[in-house]
This record gives C-alpha cells, sequence and structure tokens, in this order.
C-alpha cells in the first residue's frame, strides 16, 4: 500500500486552522510535508519549516550580470571594435553609458526573478499527484490542504492517517501516486 | 464590541465591500470569464474597437507601400506626431506600473483591486506607444538595426545617443512590464483552469497556469519573486520616462533643453496613466457589476493622486516658463513668448493649461471627487491636456528655433490622425479580449483582503506581520 500512495492529504475551513496543524506536524518530525492554499499564507512558512530561498541572491547575481554585460557591450562597440569620437566626448563616455547598463541590469534581474522562481518551484509541472484528489479542485477556490509523503522517513500508513486525522481536519484523503 | 467596529469600518473601511468569502470572490471575478453568455455590449464596444484598430492596420499598409512622407514630418518639425503619441501612450503604461509596483511596495492595500487591470493598460499602451518609433523610421522592417549585433556593415548602434537609450529603456520596460503581469496572472489562471468547465479552455489555462497548484513552498518563492520584480520595476519605471524626457532635454533646442524634464515628465506619465485608469475603471465597473471590488474609495484615492501628480505638472510648466524668463537667454525667453503669445500655436499652450491645469482643481473639491460621472470627465480632459502637453513641448519648440529663415509651420496630415485613432482603437480591443479571456482582478490577492484570511494567533509568537490585507507584501 504505501509504495503505490504519493501521501495523505488534509483539508481544512481556515488558516488558522491549517497554520495549527502544519505546526503539530512539523513538531512530530515530519519533513516531507506540503501545504497547498488559495493565497500565500505568511505563517506557513515558519509552521512547515520552510527556509529562505535562495532566490533573492540569484537575482542580485542577475543584476550584477546584467550591469557588467551591459558596460562590456559598450566598451567593446565603441572603444575597442569601432572607436570613434562623437561630439568630442571620450571613447568610454561612462555618464552616457549608464542607461543602457541600467536598464540591462534591470532586465537580467527580473529574468532570473521570474524564471529562477519557476525552476526552483519545479514548474511547469502539468502533472502532480496532489491534483487525483478530486476535492484539490478547491485549493484554488477555498479550501486549504496539508501534505505528508510517503517518502517522509516517518511515513507510516495507519499511523500517519490516525496522526492526521487528530488535527482537525475535514476530512483525510489518500493521494494515489 | 460591535460599537468598536462600526468606528473601526467609518475610518478604514473594508477594501472589499458586502459580505464575501473566498468562494463568492472567486466567482463573482472568475465568472466573468468562464460565464457561458458574453454581454451583447461586450460585442458592441469589441467591434467598435477593432473597426477603429483597422485605421491602424490600413495607415500602416499605405505608409510601407508609399513611404514616410505620408506623415506631415518634415523640416523644421521632423518629429511630431509619432514621437507626440509614442510619449503619450507609454506615459499612460505608468500608472499601471506605479499602481502594481510603488504601491505594493508602499503597501498600499486599496491597489489589490485595480493593479491586474492597471498592469494589463500598461502592457497594451507600451504596445501602441513602440508601434511609432518603429513605423515613423518608414522602413520598419529594419527595425532590428537599434539592437547591437555583430553585422556585415561591421557597424554598432550609437551608445552615446538617447535613441538607444530608449530603445534599450522600452523594450526592458516592456518585457518587465510582461513578466510581472504573467507572474501575477498565474495563481489566477490556475483558479480559471479549476472551474473551467469547456475542455478547451481547461486546457488552454492549464498550458498556461504552468501547473500552478498553490502549495507553501511555491508562495514563498513566488512572493520573494514578486516583491522582488516590484523592486525592479519601480527604478525602471522612473527610468523610462526620465530617458524619454532625455531625447529631449540632451538636444540644445530651447524648450527641449532642461534639466527639470525628466521628473516633470515622470509626474505627467503617472497624472496621465491614473486619468486612463480611471476612465477604463469607471465603465467596467458598472458594466460588471463591481462596485464591492472597486469601491467609491478606490475612485477617491485615484483622484488623489491625480491631483497630486497634476500639481507637480503644473509646477513644471511653471519652471520651464520661470527658467525662460530667468535665463536671461534671448532664444529661450523667445520660446515661451512664441509658446504662450505671439506664435501661431498659443491656443494649444492654453488648452493645455485648461486641461491639464485648471481641470484637475475641482479635485479639492469632495463633491466632484465622490463623484464617479465627474471623475471620468476629468480624466477624459486631463488625457487630452496631456497628449496637448506633448504636442506643445514638441511642435511649438520646433517650429521656431534659433534661425528665422529656418522657421516653417506645422500642420498633421489624415494619415497622422489615422495612425493615432487606430491605436486608440487597437488598445480598446486590446483591452475588450482581456477583460473577457483573462481575470480582471488578482484574485488571489483579493481573497487576502479577506478577514478571515488572517491567521488568528494562539500565544505568544506574533512577529508584527499584518496579515488578512498585506496583499502579497511581507512587512
Amino acid at each position: 500500500m504505501e509504495n503505490n500512495i504519493y501521501g495523505l492529504m488534509a483539508e481544512f475551513d481556515t488558516t488558522t486552522e491549517i497554520v495549527a496543524a502544519a505546526e503539530k506536524v512539523r513538531d512530530a518530525g515530519y519533513t516531507k510535508t506540503d501545504a497547498y492554499s488559495p493565497f500565500p499564507i505568511h505563517e506557513m512558512d515558519e509552521a512547515l519549516g520552510i527556509k529562505r530561498s535562495i532566490l533573492s541572491y540569484l537575482v542580485f547575481g542577475g543584476g550584477i550580470t546584467g550591469l557588467l554585460l551591459g558596460l562590456a557591450l559598450q566598451y567593446y562597440t565603441h572603444v575597442i571594435d569601432y572607436p570613434i569620437i562623437v561630439g568630442g566626448r571620450p571613447h568610454f563616455s561612462l555618464p552616457a553609458f549608464v542607461p543602457p547598463a541600467y536598464e540591462l541590469t534591470i532586465l537580467l534581474a527580473s529574468f532570473t526573478a521570474v524564471f529562477g522562481m519557476l525552476l526552483l518551484n519545479g514548474l511547469p509541472k502539468p502533472y502532480h499527484p496532489v491534483f487525483n484528489v478530486p476535492r484539490f479542485n478547491l485549493a484554488s477556490r477555498e479550501k486549504f490542504f496539508l501534505v505528508i509523503e510517503s517518502a517522509d522517513p516517518k511515513f507510516d500508513f495507519p499511523e500517519t492517517k490516525d496522526f492526521m486525522e487528530s488535527l482537525g481536519a475535514q476530512e483525510v484523503f489518500i493521494v494515489d501516486e | 464590541m460591535q460599537d468598536v467596529n462600526d468606528i473601526v469600518r467609518k475610518i478604514d473601511p473594508p477594501m472589499v465591500e458586502g459580505d464575501h468569502d473566498y468562494g463568492t470572490v472567486t466567482d463573482k471575478i472568475s465568472d466573468i470569464t468562464l460565464k457561458k453568455r458574453t454581454p451583447f455590449g461586450w460585442f458592441i464596444g469589441f467591434a467598435i474597437a477593432f473597426l477603429t484598430a483597422q485605421l491602424l492596420l490600413l495607415t500602416t499598409l499605405y505608409l510601407v507601400t508609399t513611404g514616410v512622407g505620408v506623415f506631415a514630418n518634415n523640416q523644421p518639425v521632423a518629429w511630431a506626431f509619432p514621437i507626440i503619441n509614442f510619449v503619450w501612450w507609454i506615459g499612460i503604461g505608468h500608472a499601471g506600473t506605479l499602481i502594481s509596483a510603488i504601491l505594493l511596495l508602499l503597501n498600499q492595500k486599496w491597489r489589490t483591486s485595480i493593479n491586474r487591470f492597471a498592469e494589463a493598460m500598461t502592457l497594451f499602451a507600451v504596445a501602441c506607444a513602440g508601434l511609432f518609433p518603429i513605423l515613423h523610421t518608414g522602413r520598419p522592417w529594419l527595425a532590428y538595426w537599434l539592437l547591437p549585433y555583430p553585422n556585415t556593415m561591421g557597424m554598432w548602434p550609437q551608445f552615446r545617443s538617447p535613441l538607444m537609450w530608449d530603445v534599450f529603456a522600452v523594450s526592458t520596460y516592456a518585457t518587465v512590464s510582461l513578466l510581472f503581469w504573467y507572474v501575477g496572472l498565474i495563481p489566477d489562471i490556475a483558479t480559471l483552469r479549476d472551474r473551467a468547465k469547456n475542455k478547451f479552455f481547461r486546457y488552454i489555462y492549464g498550458l498556461l497556469s504552468w501547473g500552478w497548484r498553490g502549495s507553501a513552498r511555491h508562495w514563498h518563492r513566488y512572493e520573494i519573486a514578486y516583491l522582488l520584480l516590484a523592486g525592479l520595476s519601480t527604478p525602471l519605471v522612473l527610468s523610462v520616462h526620465s530617458i524619454v524626457s532625455l531625447d529631449f532635454s540632451v538636444a540644445q533646442l530651447p524648450g527641449w533643453h532642461a534639466t527639470i524634464f525628466p521628473p516633470y515628465f515622470v509626474a505627467g506619465a503617472i497624472f496621465a496613466g491614473f486619468a486612463m485608469v480611471l476612465i477604463l475603471t469607471i465603465p467596467l465597473r458598472v458594466w460588471y457589476n463591481m462596485k464591492d471590488l472597486i469601491t467609491d474609495r478606490h475612485l477617491i484615492y485615484m483622484g488623489k493622486v491625480m491631483l497630486a501628480t497634476g500639481l507637480i505638472v503644473c509646477y513644471g510648466y511653471a519652471m520651464e516658463a520661470f527658467f525662460a524668463w530667468y535665463s536671461a537667454a534671448e532664444y529661450e525667453v523667445y520660446m515661451m513668448y512664441n509658446r504662450m503669445f505671439e506664435g501661431p500655436y498659443w491656443w494649444s499652450y492654453w488648452l493645455l493649461i485648461l486641461c491639464n491645469g485648471i481641470s484637475i482643481q475641482f479635485l479639492w473639491f469632495k463633491r466632484f471627487r465622490e463623484s464617479p460621472f465627474w471623475l471620468f470627465v476629468i480624466s477624459v480632459v486631463v488625457s487630452v491636456g496631456m497628449w496637448l502637453e506633448r504636442f506643445v513641448i514638441i511642435v511649438t519648440s520646433l517650429q521656431r528655433d534659433f534661425l528665422p529663415s529656418s522657421w516653417g509651420m506645422y500642420a498633421p496630415t489624415i494619415f497622422d490622425w489615422t495612425m493615432y485613432i487606430g491605436t486608440i482603437g487597437f488598445f480598446f480591443a486590446l483591452i475588450f479580449l482581456f477583460v473577457r479571456f483573462l481575470p480582471v482582478i488578482s484574485i488571489f490577492e483579493v481573497r487576502t483582503l479577506l478577514p478571515q484570511a488572517k491567521v488568528e494567533h494562539h500565544g505568544d509568537d506574533d512577529h508584527g506581520h499584518s496579515h488578512g490585507g498585506g496583499g502579497v507584501v511581507q512587512s
């Protein structure tokens, strides 16, 4: 049985209930857990023990890359490849080179933010086992779902199910693989 | 307890009126898209906009088959309608980014029910803006020459030119606006996917939602990404109109060569943009019965922003005139004199002052500020005024510069007009399509505004987060 299921899913009605349940799940030692909600709940990060993402550092790196790329592009074109005096300005006219470099900084940082977020989230992922639960349609509407995966070292089929039922959930579902 | 709540409601009215829960706000917003019957009015509106957009298509066809001479751009007014319209459109776009990014960073919760719509407006306005510089070159199929790529001509674009800065600023702005808008849409498209009955649309929305499932780990990174995008869009939007203004102020021409241009242009952009947001939201909330989500309070706030930015713009007008006089430079003094009194276009200056300076003074009064009708009227007047502002700056400065022997007059041709009107049709056609196929209000952010979204704390671990209304801002 355990090998065929992805995990167990408990349904909740309110944010307060699911956050309290998530704290209990964390305190019970489960790590392969996740919560699904129709909008972000900030308390959930702490309740589930989610560590701060490295995304911000990646975005900073993306921005710096954009800045250096912008300056390098303008240096190469106007100093190395085709040096020409325009309006009496030096070949390397830094003040005039600021706007393109600035825009490239923002462009690459934004790309990193969006695609970094999607990649770290493992999206696009059109199929996921949680979609097998018919009630899960409501996760994008008004209900809150807490999942413990069967891959969790502490997962034990009847015991974990009993534990989840004790959390005050509306219902506990088995999520098929 | 009840009286306390009443007082709180009076001081700080809720952003969502009526008895809503997560389900009803979801239905209310997504039904516009998913409901089987499209309102008849939608077809009428779309048909008018779409037919008007054909003017753009026909003008473009005539332009590329004939040549850029179909426009009235010529010495001395070599820059006229195309650049006026470009600046006008791109300015309108700025309010969308202001609402979605700057108000998010400032934790202004009221932005939540208008940001999606305003971002779409930004995107479509930038699309219209981008057409003008590309098409007015006369050979739009060579527009890629603007990009720095190794080529057989052995040449590079001139990065010391503000026109190149414009290429980078506007293309970055269009790209980042699209990303910002789309990232905001992902969770809502997932809602549409889960609610759509029609298989085809469920498939399309499924593809567009990238398999979003609302995982807490995903929301965590999502919020970081969204907040960072807001932080990046804020300096971006300020830089875009500053760079647009540098197209003028880097030149030596009296009337253009002014240091006040960047902030004055940015304020004007936000001013024009809020006017356009009001023009779009006032009918929308009536037609789709959304007064509980886009409340009177939202309109009043937008009216106030319009008043504030309008006053900054008026300060800009005053400073332009003051510095022309204070500079004691003969050409500057004459430019202002020509613009205001003596020149053939003096009427456009005073019409501008009437539209942008006088009309907004009514917003000081509650009676006008709280009336959607008057807000709509003032917004239309301001939109005209902001177009006139660019006309005044561009045409009156160019038509009489230093040498009287090179003075001249400017009058637009019919094709200048059809192209401009065509882009208005194109813009509204896109808005109609957007309203029909995508959620016009950010559903997931409205859910966070509901009182029940707040997590009741049990015990001591309150970190001072203000929940249940922060949109996606983490305090």
